[in-house]
Parts: C-alpha cells; sequence; structure tokens
C-alpha cells in the first residue's frame, strides 16, 4: 500500500494554501460520512454522537450522510447498518469480509481508502478512540489529504468547507482548522463530546455493498488473542451519570481514598486531573480531560481541582457542575453551576456522609411516599 | 538490531499561559521538555537494544535549540541523535511532519542501516493528535503497532515480533513483521537515569544536523505550510460562561450544614438525580 503513485500534497494557490481552488479532481466529492466503529460486534457509541453531529453537517450542505461499516459476515455487523439507519444515516456503506472480524490497521487502511476513492465523500468523521485514531492517520496519510484530530465543535462555512475546531496548546486556546484544497476533510471527535442523537425508529435505507479484495494471506500482522478488561477494571467515565474527581489540592495521595469513598456512596465513577496521573497517584484510564476522558454526566463533583482549560473541556458537557476549592478565585469557579470555597480534605468526608443520610433508604421511602 | 526513535521537544504545556488581554500564547519563560509520552518510546528502545544488542538513533524535527532534548536522550543511553531541522518545515502540520521525518528516517536506514522497529510516543502534549506515528508507518509501509503497553518475543531470524496492543475495552495479542512501527503507551516501563557515563558522552557527543536537503528531500513544496492540507484560519481564547458559580456559604457554619446545603442546591437543579441515586444505593 504504498502511496507513492499519489500526486503530491501540493496547495493549488498562495504559501497557506488559504485561497480556495479545490482542483478539478475533488469537484465531484459530495456527502458527509460517518465510519461506525465496530469492534468484536460492539458498535462504540462516538459513532451514533458523529451521525448527529454528521446529520447537521450534511442538512447544511443539502448533501447526504452516509454510515460506513465495516466487518465480518454475520448479524452484528447488520445490527450496525441498522443502527446507523436509526441514528440518521440516510445511506450505509457496508464491507463484509472475515478478515475484517478483528481491528487491524492494514485490512482496514485498505478497504476505507478504497470506498472513498470509489464514492468521494467530502467530509469523512471518525471517533478519536484507539481504533479510530489508528485508522484515521493512515487513512489521511494514503489519501494525502488534512486530518484534524479530537474536534469539539464542527460546522460548515459560508462556502461550503468544514470547520474543525479543536484545543490546542494543552486546551489554552481553541483553533478552526480548513482543509481547503484537498478531499475529503476528515476529523476525529472523541467519545461525549458530541450530545447523543434521538434514536428514531428507522432501521432500513439505501445500502451500498462494497466488495473486500483482499484475502488473509496478504495480510501481514495476525491477531493472536484477545484479553477482556476485567470488570473491575474497566473505568466507564465517559458514560457514567454521576463523576467524582480529586485535582492537586488534595494535597497527597491518599486523600485520594476520600474521593473514592463518596464515588462508592453515591454510586459514581472517580476520575481525577492530568497532574494526578503523572505524579503516578491514578492510572491514566482516569484522567479527565483534554488528553484523558471527556465526560458528560448528569453531575459532576470536582475536588481540588483548579480547572485548568485542559480540564475544562473535559468536562464542559456535564449538565450540573459541583467545584470544592479553597482558591475564590480558582478558574473552575468560572464554569461551574455550584461551588464552595472550602477544604475539600475536610470537606469531602463531612459531604459522603451527607449524602448518605439523604440517601439512605429511610429517606428513601419517604421520597416516594 | 538497529532501532530508531522520534523524540518532539515540546513546551511544558503545564505551565503555558494566555495573554488576558491578546490572546496569545505567552512563550517567554516556558521550559522546554522531551515529550513525556516520548520517554516511554525511549526507554523501550533502549530496552530492547539492552536485550538484543545493535543501536538506538534519536530523530527529532524542530528548531535548532531541539538540541537540547536530543543531548537529554543521548544521557539516557541512546547511541546517536540526529536533528532534522530547516526553516522549510516551518508550519507543518501531521501530514507534512510525517512527510519529513520518514523522509529522515529512510536517510538514517541508508547512512546507519535499515532500522527493525521505529518508535514514537502515542501523541504529543502539544498537538495530542497521534497521526504522527501512523503517517510514518503509512509512507514507510512499515506495519503499524499502535498503543502498545508490552512488547513481547522479537525473533530476529525470522523478523517476527509479538505485541500487546491496548484497545477499547481490552488488550488486542498481535503477531507481525520487522520493520515495524510502534507508538509506545504511557507507564509502559520506568524510565532509567542515565548513567554518569552516558551523561559525559552525551556533553561531548556530535549531534548530526540535517537540512531537508541533507535529509534527502527533494521536493520542498511538500514540506512546512506548502505541504499541510490543514490550514489554521482563526486561533481565539474559550469564551467564558456569563455567570460565574452559585456559591455556598460557608461562614459560621459547620461542615455538616454545608454539605446540607450543597446536597439541596444539587438537587434542587437536578430533582429526578436523588430519586436515581436513591435508588441505585437502595439497601
Amino acid at each position: 500500500m504504498s502511496t507513492a503513485n499519489r500526486e503530491p500534497a501540493r496547495p493549488a494557490a498562495g504559501r497557506a494554501g488559504i485561497k480556495k481552488e479545490l482542483p478539478d479532481r475533488f469537484k465531484d466529492y459530495r456527502h458527509v460520512w460517518v465510519f461506525i466503529e465496530l469492534e468484536r460486534g460492539q458498535v462504540h457509541p462516538v459513532s451514533f454522537e458523529l451521525l448527529g453531529e454528521g446529520r447537521k453537517l450534511a442538512d447544511k450542505l443539502g448533501v447526504q450522510l452516509a454510515g460506513v461499516v465495516l466487518g465480518p459476515p454475520g448479524e452484528a455487523t447488520w445490527y450496525a447498518v441498522a443502527e446507523a439507519f436509526a441514528y440518521g444515516a440516510d445511506l450505509v456503506y457496508i464491507a463484509e469480509a472475515p478478515l475484517l472480524a478483528d481491528y487491524r490497521n492494514e485490512p482496514f487502511t485498505k478497504v476505507m481508502t478504497d470506498l472513498v476513492d470509489t464514492h468521494k465523500p467530502e467530509i469523512l468523521l471518525l471517533g478519536a478512540t484507539t481504533l479510530g485514531r489508528d485508522l484515521a492517520g493512515s487513512v489521511a496519510t494514503t489519501l494525502q489529504t488534512g486530518l484534524t484530530a479530537d474536534c469539539t465543535e464542527l460546522d460548515v462555512d459560508t462556502d461550503g468547507s468544514l470547520a474543525a475546531t479543536r484545543p490546542t496548546f494543552g486546551g489554552s486556546l481553541l483553533c478552526t482548522i480548513y482543509t481547503l484544497n484537498y478531499r475529503p476533510q476528515m476529523a476525529t471527535v472523541r467519545a461525549r463530546v458530541m450530545p447523543m442523537p434521538q434514536r428514531t425508529d428507522k432501521p432500513v435505507g439505501r445500502i451500498i455493498q462494497h466488495k473486500v479484495s483482499l484475502a488473509e494471506d496478504e495480510i501481514v500482522t495476525k491477531v493472536l488473542g484477545f484479553l477482556p478488561d476485567s470488570q473491575s477494571a474497566k473505568a466507564n467515565l465517559a458514560y457514567a451519570d454521576v463523576v467524582v474527581a480529586g485535582g492537586l489540592g488534595l494535597g497527597a495521595a491518599e486523600n485520594l481514598q476520600l474521593v473514592k469513598n463518596l464515588a462508592r456512596a453515591i454510586g459514581a465513577e472517580h476520575g481525577c486531573s492530568r497532574p494526578l496521573v503523572q505524579k503516578g497517584w491514578m492510572p491514566a484510564d482516569r484522567q479527565i480531560g483534554q488528553t484523558g476522558k471527556t465526560i458528560r454526566p448528569k453531575l459532576y463533583i470536582a475536588a481540588g481541582i483548579s480547572g485548568a482549560i485542559q480540564h475544562r473541556v473535559g468536562v464542559e458537557g456535564a449538565d450540573l457542575i459541583v467545584a470544592i476549592n479553597t482558591d475564590p478565585t480558582a478558574p473552575i469557579f468560572d464554569f461551574a453551576h455550584l461551588g464552595i470555597v472550602t477544604d475539600a480534605i475536610r470537606f469531602l468526608p463531612a459531604l459522603t456522609e451527607a449524602f448518605t443520610r439523604r440517601l439512605s433508604p429511610h429517606s428513601r421511602d419517604k421520597l416516594a411516599s | 538490531m538497529h532501532i530508531v526513535i522520534c523524540i518532539k521537544q515540546v513546551p511544558d504545556s503545564a505551565q503555558i499561559r494566555v495573554h488576558p488581554v491578546t490572546n496569545t500564547i505567552m512563550r517567554q519563560g516556558v521550559p522546554t521538555i522531551i515529550n513525556p509520552y516520548d520517554l516511554f518510546a525511549l526507554e523501550e528502545a533502549l530496552r530492547l537494544r539492552d536485550a538484543y544488542g545493535g543501536e538506538v538513533t534519536v530523530l527529532s524535527m524542530g528548531p535548532p535549540m531541539a538540541e537540547d532534548s536530543l543531548r537529554k536522550a543521548l544521557g539516557y543511553g541512546a547511541d546517536r541523535a540526529v536533528l532534522l531541522t530547516d526553516r522549510y518545515f516551518a508550519g507543518s502540520d501531521t501530514l507534512a511532519t510525517s512527510f519529513a521525518l520518514s523522509q529522515a528516517i529512510a536517510k538514517v536506514g541508508e547512512t546507519f542501516g535499515p532500522p527493525d522497529i521505529v518508535f514514537t510516543g502515542k501523541q504529543t502534549i502539544d498537538g495530542d493528535t497521534a497521526q504522527v506515528g501512523p503517517g510514518i508507518a503509512k509512507r514507510l509501509d512499515l506495519q503499524q503497532l499502535t498503543y502498545v503497553a508490552k512488547i513481547g518475543s522479537i525473533d530476529l531470524a525470522a523478523r517476527e515480533i509479538e505485541v500487546e496492543r491496548r484497545c477499547e475495552g481490552g488488550t488486542q495479542m498481535l503477531k507481525s513483521r520487522l520493520p515495524c512501527l510502534i507508538t509506545v503507551l504511557e507507564g509502559t516501563n520506568e524510565i532509567r537515569r542515565g548513567s554518569f557515563e552516558d551523561a559525559l558522552c552525551a556533553a561531548r557527543s556530535q549531534i548530526v544536523k540535517w537540512t531537508a536537503v541533507a535529509a534527502g528531500i527533494e521536493d520542498l513544496t511538500r514540506c512546512g505550510l506548502r505541504g499541510s492540507p490543514t490550514v489554521v484560519k482563526r486561533v481565539f481564547a474559550p469564551t467564558a460562561r456569563a455567570e460565574k458559580a452559585e456559591q455556598i456559604e460557608t461562614a459560621e457554619k459547620t461542615l455538616r450544614d454545608a454539605a446540607d446545603e450543597l446536597i439541596a442546591a444539587i438537587f434542587t437543579r437536578q430533582p429526578p438525580l436523588e430519586h436515581e441515586l436513591a435508588f441505585n444505593n437502595g439497601a
């Protein structure tokens, strides 16, 4: 899969190619595509979130929204197709082959780039998951087009270009990026950055089947096995309804127990801000923020977190943000809904106890009556 | 075994400040570090060299001052450092960066022997894209193994490698072929302290410096801004929320009362939540 035969990336105009002069070979690129991430029979929810966003872009452009499903022959793959329709796709491209059962870079890149070359989408969106990032980088390089990673906002400009906004410099600033002279315009978006769209009862639509012209013995990398995460090790932060997190204000690693205690008392997931992972106080899969997980819970309690912009971009989607911090000028109070200026180390046990009191079975009966 | 590792010198993002009036990055006085994720890759490269023999070449693209990071990498025990530096690289996006680095890696291969493994970190802390590694792999036609948490056996005679790769919900065990490109996950290993000898050597080592042309890049339009399909059109600070957080007063109150008040405020704003939480906790 050499890229040598492709045209070198050469902007049509200007030093930075700012002026838009789309080369003729790209002029028939149409429609918005969303890669439907299917791994071991499961569709990643980020794909549905992207269909919701893709719908808006397609409507603005007056084009169709397509899902792209790559998977092994069988029920799970067709279920993914039906789900793509239910979440708003007008049509679905499906490539079925046994060699697409487990994700591997080589066959997925080949099939995806073939699909793009054949059907020419103008926008291609993928989830910024481990799979999506692995695939997007290879596809964009093969196609010699632009790819904007981890976008927090997508829009269509007045002239029809994709405006992809993403945090930069560790999240301190946002920048809007265009891919003016190349197609497709590619972007990845992390899970939970976009809201989940409404599911409809529309399990049918136009289906375009794509023949996979690749044999297993042409693929170098083989999957020897898969070890699922144990239930206890799995942090389901991104999709948790309630999240409690600790920051540097907790002072010492052992005080994280206070966060865990509160989380356990209210059935929440626990997490932390970046410095704690860097200090080795918590594993990386518990990190919330631009380089960690994006969360969208109904309730988020941040204890001893100052709220650097890096953290802010990861929690902004929460319905209710509660901040506990000793510093009244901490930036977290600028985007939290409720704040309390106090020492989290002393306050967390009191809060845990108060929640337990209020949520005890006794008070639950009172609530129900 | 010849291992090439790509590192990037990045501003310590924890110390970056944005100018409150002009909304521009204040770089002055911000220290630069080796991208922390790259250190795990460097350590992995050094471990493999120590186990299987061979050499580690560290490669970086950046301004002349990126030499500092390369010298630090030599201090950890890398055998050779190459700096790819040229004004033609300014403004490169990930596609242009992976092009330049892949050309330089090919040149490293010609000059010092073909690499068996190319390492990069999982992503950088300034760009956070995780795109350059896959870009290099694609251009050099290397097997691409991203988010690798553990390198198992390497059979140099059979040119085979087994790795454990993290993915959503678990770990994939993969068998692949050399040469390959591996992006290394954080926490994979513990980074060594360089030896005193290495530090002395590093201070005196000659760092190989290549311009674009010296690295064998003929088509300069594929580098820098001109070779970048993405264009940054606007940089701006996130808009502040109109209202500040509603404060729960703590003065002249016990912690218990303050906690009760906070919880009441939470459930006033989110009434169904009380029921859900109580239900989840149902004894």
